[in-house]
């Protein structure tokens, strides 16, 4: 047995590049099965309530009340699968890191790249490429589907009427960056099934306690809620839809800042622990 | 080359690894042997940066770990068996690894081949045995055709023909030049595959140096005689200060006295001789020897030492050497 040098292997960069490690992690992520359900799960969830809550809508509009039919928002309607779909994106986000830690993969990587802050940012990155992409194409093909679903004399809404687009762009953004919150937790927790206990807490049970709590206190503090977030930003006139809440914009900065204070305490937590 | 200088490592109160400085010379294979729990993975973990060490350093070819520029074509380490998401293929392990470091596809197909994965190497991980873990792993630590190798326990769950290999495939990559560290909890083992050997118990180090030093430093040889006249023959020798042991079987186990010197007595005497052997004490024995008091797990079932077991053992070294 001998071992053949390859030309390749003789001259060596001095250092990793980045888009070797991005498509190292691109690698990673699309050779596990996961992976592929996760996201097939959330195309039935998004796609799938939009379908079937337009044709209930279609089929039951002669029998709505005045009250059910002034209220109807066609666009929000269509994109109430996101809601949904805060908790497979979170359990995505979960997996890519967790999965590392739980099978003893993140020695290999971490091996092959010392530089922790480095492997998280590269994941985080092919990560928010993959739910970007993910999440748009699922809010566009919720909204489009709901919308041709929506026969006359319900309403329909198409994407030039105010707030529409955002709305429906804004569906995409937080499914990404709700995942990368949750990618953030399993960095910091290392087990599947804590880091998905705690994001499915800070996502759905923390808004019940908080609605549990006498409305003085629960009130001012829903709009900080990640959920509350996800349905202003999914709203096309949440000041009317929804009670107290941040503008849309202003509650998905406070998004993006819950995961980069996730994402920045585990890069510090990664150092300074032993893999 | 791998140096570890005054390296101490801490869990909470236990002390895994204590004070421990040794080298790692290239074009030899360095066993590193320890009683399970002796901290041997730890050191390993802390040589490629996955631990941090609380006191000293440990540096390939002069640098840390974290300061090598493309890790995997200077170190290649095997840590555990299986640590593979159990989804992924053997292929996509390695493609990942090799992607990372700039490493050409057709070297990850080369590993493969070399550790004989090839033909299941799109089937998922979680179906291999652990002995195709091993190899593997083996496969992730040539990958970047590194000069400097660390594999902790290899020939875990391997059988005899992937035990043989691995001896092989060890001595191969010394005798081209590279740095091999291997770990083993089992004394024979080494005394076939290495060349220099690092033995520690309790995270401290025992002793370390080459390996027939080390079986002539750690244990005292002696001389199997067998006589009609063993009576006469021990008051003789005892005579010559030499340490007389009478055996279960009758024969006589001589110490301090060559078997040249036994011989010549005897025919002086006049002493008939039905044996005349010297024996070399197993590795196993003085590995015994050297860590009874540093083991951190005692097992408690059975009580005295088997040494007809140790007598086959000490053949079997001797005969494979």
């Amino acid at each position: 047995m001998s071992l053949t040098l390859t030309p390749a292997l003789q001259t060596p960069r001095p250092h990793l590049r980045t888009t070797s490690l991005l498509r190292s992690e691109w690698t990673k992520m699309r050779s596990v099965r996961s992976t592929m359900w996760t996201l097939v799960a959330m195309a039935i969830v998004v796609i799938g309530i939009s379908v079937i809550g337009c044709l209930a809508i279609t089929n039951s509009w002669a029998t709505m009340s005045l009250g059910n039919r002034l209220s109807f928002n066609p666009t929000g309607f269509a994109l109430k699968g996101i809601v949904f779909s805060q908790l497979v994106i979170g359990v995505l986000g979960v997996l890519v890191m967790s999965a590392e830690y739980g099978t003893g993969t993140i020695r290999a990587t971490l091996t092959a790249i010392p530089n922790r802050p480095r492997v998280l940012a590269m994941k985080a990155v092919v990560f928010a490429a993959v739910s970007l992409v993910v999440g748009e194409v699922l809010s566009f093909g919720a909204f489009f589907v709901g919308q041709a679903l929506l026969r006359s004399p319900a309403p329909h809404a198409t994407l030039s009427q105010p707030g529409v687009l955002r709305a429906v762009v804004g569906g995409g953004l937080v499914i990404m960056v709700l995942g990368l919150f949750a990618l953030g937790l399993a960095t910091i927790i290392r087990h599947s099934a804590g880091a998905i206990t705690s994001y499915v807490g800070t996502i759905l049970v923390a808004p019940i306690i908080i609605q549990a709590l006498p409305s003085s206190i629960g009130h001012p503090l829903m709009r900080f809620m990640p959920f509350q977030i996800t349905n202003v930003m999914t709203s096309t006139n949440p000041s009317n839809d929804i009670g107290s809440a941040f503008s849309p914009w202003v509650g998905f900065s406070l998004l993006c800042l819950y995961a980069a204070i996730a994402l920045v305490v585990a890069g510090v937590m990664m150092v300074r622990r032993d893999a | 080359m791998i140096e570890v200088r005054g390296v101490t490592k801490r869990y909470k109160e236990k002390v895994a690894v204590k004070d421990l400085s040794f080298e790692v010379k290239q074009g030899v294979v360095t066993g590193f042997l320890g009683p399970n729990g002796s901290g041997k993975s730890t050191t390993m973990r802390m040589i490629v940066g996955l631990d941090a060490p609380d006191e000293g350093t440990a540096t390939i070819n002069g640098k840390s770990y974290a300061d090598l520029g493309v890790p995997l074509r200077e170190v290649g380490a095997l840590l555990e068996a299986k640590a593979i998401h159990p989804g992924r293929s053997a292929f996509n392990h390695l493609w990942y690894l090799a992607q990372s470091n700039d490493i050409p596809r057709s070297r990850v197909d080369t590993v493969l081949d070399m550790v004989g994965l090839s033909d299941v190497a799109r089937k998922r991980a979680g179906k291999f045995s652990l002995g195709m873990g091993q190899r593997l792993g083996i496969a992730a630590a040539l990958l970047g055709d590194p000069g400097v190798l660390l594999f902790d326990e290899p020939i875990n769950g391997l059988d005899p023909e992937g035990i043989l290999w691995v001896r092989n495939l060890l001595k191969g990559l010394a005798s081209e030049g590279r740095t091999v560290f291997v770990s083993s909890h089992l004394m024979s083992e080494m005394a076939l595959t290495a060349d220099y050997l690092v033995v520690i118990g309790r995270g401290e180090l025992i002793s370390s140096g080459s390996v027939s030093d080390f079986i002539n430093e750690s244990s005292g040889q002696f001389v199997r005689v067998r006589s009609p006249q063993a009576e006469q023959l021990a008051t003789l020798l005892t005579g010559f200060d030499a340490v007389v042991v009478r055996e279960d079987d009758g024969a006589l186990a001589v110490s301090r006295l060559s078997a040249e010197a036994i011989g010549t007595y005897a025919g002086d005497a006049g002493i008939r001789l039905f044996e005349l052997s010297p024996q070399r004490a197993s590795l196993e024995d003085a590995f015994m020897e050297l860590t009874r008091d540093s083991v951190e797990f005692h097992g408690h079932g059975t009580q005295s030492a088997p040494t007809n077991d140790t007598e086959l053992l000490a053949q079997s070294v001797t005969s494979g050497k």
